[in-house]
Parts: structure tokens; sequence; C-alpha cells
């Protein structure tokens, strides 16, 4: 065995050092392969969110409303079809709910998609199919404009996640949060 | 020292998880399914047998008073190619276990075995010990991570065995995994003496 380096000063400076530079030019280099990889798989799941929760379209334009980035999406004649928004409640029972939300063009909910949620796996995970359409609390098809989307605790009709009505309510926070934002899309 | 003692040293005598006790965060917060129990066991073998051959093979250069934030560098890199490459090329496992992957850089496996084995054994010993430790690891997070999936939500490995039933939604929830733990650990250990026994 090869003898071992004293802990002089100069011998610890040196082995850091060079651990450290070595250590920080390859994790430069991975990270430049990885970095494009990263992006189009962040790209290709938020592609993937709008396609999902819009009705058929032809066309996206991305549209700023209120600095959030917002879909529009039109038919090949350029007439509207629907609006996919994003919205995140900052209620949710682990930390921030974030889902996309696809409205038609008379604001009915067309689909929905959560796209980052830290809620209780098994209970207030579940809001991932719970309120899609044929789910428990299916919300798909309803207009928040005529129909009260709270929960049914709070006056509402939107059936809650048995065991997780804070998730449930942020939820419906979201939807009320991604609404205003559709309301302002169209009519600007 | 032979290379089959290491094998079973990581496998079993010597098991991280069952043996050592080593390592409880990820192996209680990532085994919510044996996929991801799996998946966490497999990174963390990763990084264990990189660092482990790298450790080894510095373990003369490197000075005994820096020696720890040295292997600290060292993990700490590997880990983070994990995180991006895992990033870049499995965006849906790393949705899951995203929050855990920085963590491997303080599971105690990784520093231990660097600590205790890589920094005074020779190349191949702790590229060998590396991986069984991790192997030892993984066996069994996917062991934890199968019996709280089928007794949480009745699905082994996504697949469901009992149709239309929910489960024991105490057994994903953080208690479920320490009396799973718990349980596990007292029946494996309760077979190794059992074994030594008959020996």
């Amino acid at each position: 065995m090869a003898k071992k380096a004293e802990s002089t000063l100069i011998n610890m400076l040196l082995s850091l050092t060079i651990i450290a530079v070595v250590a920080g030019a390859v994790l430069a280099l991975v990270s430049g392969v990885t970095a494009d990889p990263i992006a189009k798989a962040e790209q290709a799941k938020t592609e993937n969110a709008i396609k999902a929760v819009l009705p058929e379209f032809d066309h996206l334009e991305t549209k700023d409303i209120d600095g959030v980035a917002c879909n529009m999406a039109y038919t090949a004649d350029n007439s509207l079809v629907g609006i996919a928004v994003p919205a995140t409640s900052k209620k949710g029972f682990g930390g921030d709910l974030g889902i996309m939300f696809g409205f038609d063009a008379e604001g009915n909910i067309s689909g929905y998609q959560v796209l980052k949620t830290a809620e209780t796996p098994g209970l207030g995970a579940k809001a991932s199919e719970w309120f899609q359409k044929g789910g428990k609390g299916d919300v798909v098809g309803k207009n928040p404009n005529a129909n009260n989307l709270t929960v049914s605790k709070d006056g509402g009709e939107v059936d809650a996640i048995s065991g997780s009505t804070i998730t449930s309510r942020a939820f419906c926070d979201a939807i009320a949060i991604a609404y205003e934002l559709y309301k302002k899309g169209v009519n600007e | 020292m032979k290379a089959s003692d290491i094998i079973k040293n990581g496998l079993i005598k010597e098991n991280p998880t069952w043996v050592l006790i080593l390592g409880m965060c990820p192996t209680l917060a990532t085994t919510t399914s044996a996929v991801n129990g799996l998946c966490m066991g497999l990174a963390t073998t990763f990084v264990l047998m990189c660092s482990n051959s790298v450790i080894s093979l510095l373990k003369s250069m490197i000075p005994d008073k820096v020696r720890i934030p040295a292997f600290i560098v060292i993990i700490a890199s590997f880990v983070t190619i994990v995180q991006l490459v895992m990033q870049g090329f499995l965006p849906d496992l790393y949705e899951s276990l995203g929050l855990f992957i920085p963590l491997i850089v303080v599971n105690c496996i990784v520093l231990g075995r660097a600590e205790a084995f890589a920094s005074k054994n020779n190349l191949w010993f702790s590229f060998l010990d590396g991986v069984f430790m991790g192997l030892g690891f993984t066996w069994a997070l996917t062991l934890l991570g199968m019996v709280r999936e089928l007794l949480g939500t009745g699905c082994i490995f996504g697949h469901s065995l009992i149709g239309g039933a929910d489960g024991m939604l105490l057994f994903i929830l953080p208690p479920g995994g320490f009396l799973c733990l718990g349980l596990l650990m007292a029946w494996i250990n309760h077979l190794r003496n059992k074994s030594k026994a008959t020996n």
C-alpha cells in the first residue's frame, strides 16, 4: 500500500482543492449534457397537461394573463375552443397545489391535471383522479359561474375526498383562481 | 478476506437496513410503494458503488484530518449526477423520488462504508462492498415497499391483487412505515438467530 499522505497544511489544501476542482469539472460536464433533456422533459409535461385538459384544438397561442402564462387554443379557422390555465392554491395540506385547468369557450371546465402536489399519499393525493369525469367529485363539464364549485361542507356541490377536506378546499380554491384568469383571458 | 464474505455481509450478515440499521430516513420515507423502494435502493447502490471505488483509489492521497470533507464532496458529486440524469431521462421517477435523491448525500450508509471499508481496502473489494451493501439496502427497501403497498392499497408493483379493495391507508402513511419496519426487522432477526443456532 502506498504511503498515506501526512496531514500537513499543504497536503490538506492540495488534496481538497484537487478533489473539489475535479468534482466541479465533472458536474459541469454532466449538467451540460443533461440540461437539454431536462428542459424537454419539463416542456413535454406541460404540453401533455395542456392536451389532456382541453377539447380538440388545432393550434395554441401563449398569452400572458395577469403574469400567468396561459394557452389559448384555436381551431384551424381561428375561433377560440378553450383556454388552459395553470393555477396554484396556497391552501393545500402539504404545500402548494398546482393544477392545470382547461376551460372550453363557454367557461365549462373541460378537464384538469395536477402539476404539483405535496398532498398525503392515499388521501389528498387522490385529487388527481377524484374530480375527473366519472370520479366521485366530478367537476368536469361544470361551469364555475353557473355551479357553486365549493365542497359540500361549505354549501357547494363538489363532493370532497373522504378524509381530505383541506385538499378538496384547495382544489376548489384553485378552480376559482383559474376561472378568474379565464374570464380575463376571454374578455381581453 | 474473501469476495464471498463481502457479498454475504452486504446482503445478509451486515445488511445495512436490518442489521446495521442505517439510513432509516429514506427507508421509511420512500417505501410507500415497491417501485419507489426499488428505485431508491438502486440509486443508492449506484452512488455507493462509485463513491466506494473512488475513495478507495484516492485513500493514500487524502490526509486523515480532511478525509470527511473529501468523502462528502465525492459522494455529493455522484448524488448530483444521479439527480441530473434522473431528472432528464426518467422524469416520472424523479417526480416521486425527487425530494429524497439529494438526501442520499447524508445517508449514513454511504459515508459509513466510505469510512469503515473503502478507506482501508483495495479497489476491487471496495467496489464489491459498495455493490452488495447497496443491493442489501435495495432488497430491504423493496420488501418493505411491497408489504406496505400490499397492505395499504392491495397492489404489488402497481398491479391490483384484490379487485376493488382500497387497502388499509395507515400502511402508506408514516405510522404504517414504522410498524412494518419494526415487524419485518423482528422477523428477519428471528430467522437469523434461528440459522445461527442450527449452525
